[in-house]
């Protein structure tokens, strides 16, 4: 008996999208416009989350030890550093390998190099590049390096800490933490009123396909089928949007990263659009489909509540 | 079968439809409703429906007070009825075949008794050529035969009919009022509302006069006189 019901109301659902032409068309078309807008702020919140950390990733404090600085003792804060939850990755560079990055970076000043040469030992003591999980908590990892400086003394008494180029650093990294948590906040407020307009203009069109409907609910009514058995079809109808909406918009995302990405490769270095959009196609579709069809029955059900009164 | 009983309506405007009316229908019977436009047919006809509830007394079906059914019970109570309007109100996107089928879907028919019905019934009303047509593609005669088998197809207790014929023209009206009176001859109730004076004065059935929302007549065999 409730499975004849399921049955006949998704066929009629089915029958319906399909005979109302014209109204179908245009209620898929706003829908995919709606999830069209959505998968650009997906791409875009991924786009920003890949460009900030890309930056994130730049900044970083640097401990410089004493050339006399102890391995065992090195390894010793380094290990104490990486313990910290705020520290994302420790790396060590040893004196011999700052020596070659430092003779790297200056191959083509002659004069550098040959005073190295004439060096009679490696000038450069080892270094600590700490990276933080967030550019906020780099403040609590210098404060921490400032106590081990006292703390980490050689046999002679002085500190294995040449110097922690923490407050060099600060104005950048400060600026960057306000910039990041900005861009953050406003890619947020911007997604959410964005999305919300989009669904209010969705849920009117459907509420307007069943505007037209409503003397044929009254008839319905009338001969004889239940609230359950006239909303159903609609519902059905609004799934039925949001798959094809879902669709249509997954292929409209297409042209648009390819063709941001022939506008700004060079412009935002390493995070490709495109790559990002085929290689997660699938994730895309699947939260398109969901939005659509919880968007399309959700407003079909609330739409067509008045007219069942 | 239907009994009306100090009926009064007031819409929320003030507007009195009906006032005070009191009458009954007994089985088979073939009542037709006349009256002045405003008088309070279609009002009457809706409280029947529970499209409308009194102001204040009560209508009731057999043993059944309508103003106590509420939720599910309406429309399975609607299913006993089949509705006729003036203006046809076929549904749309559905086929001659599919309008009619809905009622009985709609009440939870199997599927191997509709296919068999269906085509029975829109023979009764000779649209049997029409069978796949859309109301689009019908005539306004045609158009109000497939109601009328919608609105007999569940072989309904009474059949209300709000001016079915007000928008033929003398022939059809004519043939469908015969169609209503053979389905009231095979023992089904019918309520009709009319202005058309021929029509009450050939059938000598059963009318009911109403002005201005009050019962003024209501004669056996009647006439149209207003
Ligand atoms: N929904 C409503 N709200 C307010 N007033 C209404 C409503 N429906 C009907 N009326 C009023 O109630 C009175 C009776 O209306 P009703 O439709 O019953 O008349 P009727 O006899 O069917 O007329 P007609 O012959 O023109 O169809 C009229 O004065 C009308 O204006
Ligand atoms: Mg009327």
């Amino acid at each position: 008996m409730i499975w004849l019901d399921v049955k006949r109301v998704a066929k009629a659902g089915f029958v319906n999208f399909w005979r109302n032409g014209v109204v179908s068309i245009a209620s898929v078309f706003v829908a995919t416009v709606t999830l069209y807008t959505v998968g650009i702020l997906l791409l875009s919140s991924a786009f920003l989350q890949a460009s900030i950390s890309e930056i994130k990733n730049k900044v970083d404090i640097n401990v410089y030890f004493e050339k006399d600085a102890p391995i065992d003792q090195i390894e010793g804060l380094t290990n104490r550093l990486r313990s910290l939850p705020e520290v994302k990755d420790v790396e060590y560079v040893s004196r011999e390998q700052a020596l070659v990055v430092f003779k790297e970076r200056n191959k083509d000043n002659a004069l550098i190099i040959q005073s190295l040469n004439e060096l009679p030992d490696n000038p450069l003591g080892a270094v600590l590049n700490i990276r933080a999980k967030e550019p906020s908590q780099y403040e609590g990892i210098a404060t921490f390096l400032n106590q081990q400086k006292e703390k980490a003394v050689s046999a002679s008494g002085a500190s294995i800490i040449d110097s922690v180029n923490y407050q060099k650093n600060k104005i950048v990294i400060d600026r960057l933490t306000a910039i990041v948590s900005a861009v953050e906040r406003l890619g947020f407020m911007a997604s959410l009123i964005l999305g919300l307009m989009a669904i209010l203009v969705t849920f009117n069109t459907i509420r307007l396909a069943i505007y037209n409907s409503r003397e044929e609910i009254t008839v319905m009514k009338l001969v004889g089928a239940s609230r359950s058995y006239i909303r159903g079809p609609f519902v059905i109808e609004g799934l039925m949007y949001g798959v094809s909406a879902a669709i249509l918009a997954t292929f409209a995302l297409y042209p648009t990263t390819f063709w941001i990405r022939n506008t700004t490769t060079s412009f935002f270095g390493s995070f490709n659009l495109l790559t990002y959009y085929l290689s997660n196609l699938g994730q895309i579709f699947l939260v398109l489909l969901g939005t659509g069809v919880v968007l399309g029955m959700v407003s079909s059900f609330f739409a067509i509540r008045k007219y069942l009164k | 079968m239907i009994y009306f009983n100090k009926v009064s309506k007031v819409y929320p405007d003030n507007s009195v439809a009906l006032d005070n009316v009191t009458f009954s229908i007994a089985p088979k019977e073939f009542v037709s409703i006349v009256g002045h436009s405003g008088a309070g047919k279609t009002t009457l006809l809706r409280m029947m429906l529970l499209e409308e509830r009194p102001s204040t007394g009560e209508v009731s079906f057999e043993s059944i007070n309508l103003n106590d059914l509420r939720g599910e019970h309406i429309p399975q109570f609607r299913r006993r009825i089949g509705v006729i309007f003036q203006d046809f109100r076929l549904l749309s996107t559905k086929t001659a075949f599919e309008n009619v089928a809905f009622a009985m879907e709609a009440a939870g028919v199997p599927d191997d008794i509709i296919q068999t019905d269906v085509p029975e019934v829109l023979e009764l009303v000779g649209l049997e050529k029409k069978i796949w047509s859309f109301p689009h593609q019908l005539s306004g005669g045609e158009k109000q035969r497939v109601a009328i088998a919608r609105a007999i197809i569940n072989q309904p207790e009474i059949i209300i009919a709000d001016e079915p014929t007000g928008n033929l023209d003398p022939v059809n009206t004519y043939e469908i009022i015969q169609i209503l009176k053979k389905i009231n001859d095979l023992g089904t109730t019918v309520v009709m509302t009319t202005h058309n004076k021929g029509i009450i004065d050939t059938l000598g059935k059963r009318v009911i006069t109403l002005e201005t929302g009050r019962l003024i007549r209501d004669d056996k065999e009647g006439k149209y006189i207003l």
